[in-house]
């Protein structure tokens, strides 16, 4: 997960401008696969639900494919639909 | 032929080595209609995220087949039919993944987690021990 950069002096934008990579894209970047509960488990709320792409930051072809991940391993219990 | 790949679940009454003959009845049911198994794992009894009728864990299964279609759904049939299998899925790949797969590498990794354990000795001195080198002021206090 990208880190935060909380030492900007400039405290009038609060909310962090710079425009962050997908984690899919680029060299190494890992694969998606319904079997990687860990990697999928990133991108899913406390609650269960997957986290729109605006704020993981993911592009949207990856976003679909990652979707549909989740929605499989759900299928598969080996991630929960929600989290009570 | 097609690559698939294949994960069912199966009841956690059975133990590891029926369901391993489970698995065997299903390859078996691929090889006779001219599939072939290519890859199998047995990622073992594993809890499952929710209860599917009323199991709290299941022996997971997968299967990397080449097989043609018709074969595929003579083992899709079976597995709808087997009161054994709680839940299965069969996917349609491009090509095969070589090497085991992330469930077993996530399983052969954890046995030297051990060797983390003792990384929590840096932890702070407890607060409390700190009062006891000078009593005389707790003696004042219980006076005062």
């Amino acid at each position: 997960m990208s880190t935060l950069s909380i030492s900007r002096p400039a405290v009038r934008r609060p909310f962090m401008r710079r425009r962050k990579s997908c984690p899919f894209s680029g060299k190494n970047a890992p694969k998606i696969d319904y079997k990687d509960v860990k990697l999928l488990q990133r991108f899913v709320s406390e609650r269960g639900k997957i986290v729109p792409s605006r704020i993981t930051a993911v592009s949207a072809k990856k976003q679909r494919d990652l979707s549909k991940a989740i929605k499989r391993a759900r299928f598969l219990a080996l991630m929960p639909y929600l989290l009570s | 032929m097609a690559y698939y790949e294949c994960v069912f679940i199966a009841r956690q009454e059975l133990s590891s080595t029926q369901a391993e003959q489970l698995a065997d009845e299903m390859a078996e049911i691929i090889s006779n209609n001219g599939g072939e198994v290519r890859n199998r794992e047995y990622w073992g009894l594993k809890n499952l995220a929710y209860r599917i009728k009323k199991n709290r864990k299941g022996h997971y299964t997968m299967f990397h087949l080449e097989a043609p279609s018709d074969a595929v759904r003579e083992m899709e049939r079976n597995m709808g039919l087997n009161e054994d299998i709680l839940r299965h899925l069969t996917i349609r790949l491009d090509e095969l993944p070589e090497g085991p797969s992330i469930m077993m590498q996530a399983k052969s990794d954890r046995g030297d987690r051990g060797r983390r354990g003792d990384r929590d000795r840096d932890r702070p001195p407890r607060s409390d021990r700190d009062e006891t080198p000078n009593p005389e002021n707790r003696l004042e206090t219980a006076s005062a």
